[in-house]
């Protein structure tokens, strides 16, 4: 039993944490039609942010608490500033290429961002570890679990929700949905269609950073952060169909608790358990669980 | 006048004349000895290793051609030629390695290179420079295959491997009577972690026979969440939890393990975990036993050469030197000797790659952590001394410092060169001399 609820409770935590990170992924290519390699470097950028906004808000004096503040800000600055600066800069020249070259730009731009945090933030490491102390501990049975770890997934679900609620029951989201299905009859129905996509890419990328901001205090934030990340994230969108945010939720929630799974029954195949469920899915459904057989335009 | 011009001109000709058999005969000031510097610039292995390591280096490479070591190493550059270092960043993959390896020897034309931390980056590297029959000196990386698996005449490594490591840590736990009836681990899944993992564990069956391993955690290098792993190690808490995780997979760890009472629940070891103390300060628990590849950084032995280094690494760099920029030290420390000494067997002139690979060949030589000794692989595998000590938060000098150090002479936690780690450990550590 303690075993069970151990497995589900790390799996759920680790799935919470991936699902941040990998909706802002869907959403862009649902939206952009963008694989974005570089998806991981605005985690870092969050996480770089996220530090150095916790270290001003420290040399301000304010409460602890209102770190939790600062991270978000450092998500929205990100989002704000860089997101449609590179939408706007660089992406919009690639729309309407071959998918393939525009993983390739964002691949480019995955190096070039490697570079700038480490010209901006050098290549020391970053600690914020305070706000992982906020939410106090959890205790059950053997085991100990940090607040901070639950109140991820309490973030993860308000905003799959919030994203879910503003694509069904808004304005904005309906648009965006028109837009996702054809960009071209969108157009044609008067929808600013490169508004849409710089809006989606920089909730996109917001929620890249956010993944990032909320990671810092529990890693020492320093060059490479990037990687990891983005490899894992790659594989729950598949799993859950590439641009669907209930797949990112599954494939979140499927991928956590095959790797808790593994890491509490047999450790040696961890990393093996996340792929093997990648490959099993997509032997019965190549398109990810949730992603609808298209119809091949001619 | 015209004839006393004519004299003069000839008088210059021959002083040019003179001057370039001179310089045919001898190294003279211009001439530059070209090395390579290889290590992570970039990536998740920059900051721990990478970047202090190619720090030190610089700051070596500036002393040197100044003639500012000390003796004997006080000799401007390498015997006289200036020393220039190119430096590549090791990320990237082992292919990768393999191809800038080979741009290093071909396009800049270096005369040896010093690199790799990765055990895998090793690997790949040492056969190339061997088929190029080119000077290779790896100065990091752990793993013991490289010279127990394989044979080289231009391929070396001046640090001990990880053998060296683990058979310390266990042997600082017998030696402080630490109560290790159960042991957890927690190593990354590439060849260090799987090397460092069997060493500790062969060796805590020879010293501690009745032990029980438990849990065998092999989280993917830079995994960086490592909660499940730490609820699978606290589900089964053992009297010992060993680990070799380094740099940010390190750091990490310890951040997401001490909120959760890890380290309150069993005896922490960590065998390569100097490097992260200056970062980690007070967060870095208390009563954490670990080692540092070697005798390096607080637990670097009280010698001339040693605080030499030390105030020159601080003063640069506004840290104390760790063990990566230790070990690129001894790695230098160890070719410019090599190098001075292939040049006297060579009428003075730059070596050549098998001059130097000879040369470098069972060559002993003092560095800041202590003698190194090529005595192993067949004098192309560097033994040295090590030491272990326990963590403690010092809070009058906001660090965190090591007590209880111990330190272990190079014939007790190194094979013989007659044998492999692994027969060596199994056998009970014949031969291991001087154990405290």
């Amino acid at each position: 039993m303690q075993t069970a609820v151990t497995i589900l409770i790390d799996g759920l935590t680790y799935a919470s944490w991936l699902f941040i990170v990998a909706l802002g992924l869907t959403l862009v290519f649902g939206v952009l039609k963008i694989l974005n390699i570089a998806h991981g470097s605005f985690y870092a950028l969050g996480a770089y942010a996220a530090a150095s906004f916790v270290g001003w808000a420290a040399a301000l004096k304010w409460a602890p608490a209102f770190s939790i503040v600062a991270m978000m800000l450092a998500a929205v600055v990100v989002a704000v500033v860089v997101a449609p600066l590179t939408e706007r800069a660089l992406l919009r020249f690639f729309y309407g290429r071959d998918e393939v070259l525009l993983v390739l730009v964002t691949y480019a731009l995955f190096l070039i961002m490697e570079d700038v945090t480490k010209l901006v933030w050098g290549a020391n490491p970053y600690y914020v570890s305070e706000p992982y102390a906020l939410f106090g501990n959890v205790s059950f049975g053997r085991q100990t679990w940090v607040g901070y770890d639950f109140a991820l997934v309490a973030l993860a679900v308000v905003i799959g929700v919030a994203v879910w609620w503003v694509l069904n029951r808004t304005r904005v989201g309906k648009v965006t949905l028109a837009v996702i299905h054809s960009a071209e009859v969108a157009s044609s129905m008067g929808v600013d269609v490169s508004k849409v996509y710089m809006g989606a890419f920089s909730v996109g990328i917001f929620l890249a950073a956010l993944g990032g901001a909320f990671t810092a205090p529990m890693i020492s934030v320093q060059p490479g952060v990037s990687v990891g990340v983005i490899i894992v994230s790659f594989a729950v969108v598949i799993i859950g169909g590439l641009g669907s945010i209930q797949g990112a939720a599954i494939g979140a929630l499927i991928v956590g608790l095959a790797r808790s799974f593994a890491v509490h029954v047999a450790p040696v195949a961890e990393l093996f358990s996340i792929y093997v469920v990648m490959a099993v899915v997509l032997m019965f459904r190549p398109e990810g669980l949730f992603q609808r057989t298209q119809a091949r335009r001619i | 006048m015209t004839k006393r011009t004519s004299a003069g001109a000839a008088a210059q000709r021959s002083a040019l004349a003179l001057a370039a058999l001179l310089a045919a005969g001898g190294a003279s000031a211009q001439e530059t000895f070209k090395v390579g510097i290889v290590s992570f610039l970039s990536g998740q292995a920059a900051e721990s290793f990478g970047i202090p390591a190619v720090n030190g280096a610089k700051a070596l490479v500036d002393a040197f051609n100044k003639g500012a070591a000390p003796a004997p190493y006080n000799k401007a550059g390498f015997g006289g030629m200036k020393l220039e270092a190119v430096y590549v960043d090791e990320n990237g993959g082992a292919t990768k390695q393999v191809q800038e390896l080979k741009n290093l020897y071909d396009r800049e034309k270096v005369d040896a290179v010093v690199g790799y931390v990765g055990s895998g980056d090793c690997l790949a590297v040492a056969p190339a420079a061997e088929e190029m029959k080119k000077f290779l000196l790896l100065y990091d990386c752990g793993t013991p295959r490289i010279f127990e698996d394989g044979k080289y005449e231009y391929v070396f490594r001046t640090a001990a491997h990880a053998t060296m490591d683990n058979v310390a840590l266990v042997r600082y736990l017998k030696a402080k009577n630490v109560k290790a009836e159960t042991f957890n681990m927690i190593n990354q899944d590439y060849a260090w972690g799987q090397d460092s993992k069997k060493d500790f564990t062969w060796s805590m069956e020879k010293l501690y026979p009745g032990a029980k391993p438990g849990e065998d955690q092999l989280p993917k290098f830079g995994a960086g969440q490592y909660g499940t792993e730490i609820s699978a190690l606290m589900a089964k808490p053992a009297d010992v939890t060993h680990s070799s995780l380094w740099g940010g997979d390190l750091q990490a760890f310890v951040l997401q393990a001490a909120p959760r009472g890890l380290f309150q629940r069993t005896q922490v070891v960590f065998s390569a975990a100097d490097h992260v103390l200056p970062g980690l300060g007070e967060k870095m628990p208390n009563g954490v036993i670990l080692g540092a590849r070697g005798a390096y950084g607080l637990m670097s032995p009280k010698s001339a050469l040693n605080d030499w280094w030390w105030d020159l690494y601080s003063k640069a760099y506004g840290v104390y030197p760790v063990q990566a920029p230790y070990r690129m030290v001894q790695a230098l420390l160890g070719l410019k000797l090599a190098a001075e000494k292939a040049m006297a067997a060579n009428g003075g002139k730059k070596p050549t790659h098998e001059q130097l690979a000879a040369a470098l060949k069972d060559l002993e030589w003092e560095s800041p952590a202590g003698r190194i000794r090529m005595a192993l692989g067949n004098g192309h595998q560097a033994v040295q001394d090590t030491a272990i000590g326990r963590t403690r938060y010092d809070a009058a000098k906001k660090m965190v410092v090591l007590d209880d150090i111990v330190r272990f002479p190079a014939d007790c936690v190194n094979p013989p060169p007659t044998m492999k780690s692994e027969d060596w450990i199994k056998a009970g550590f014949p031969g291991a001399k001087g154990c405290p």
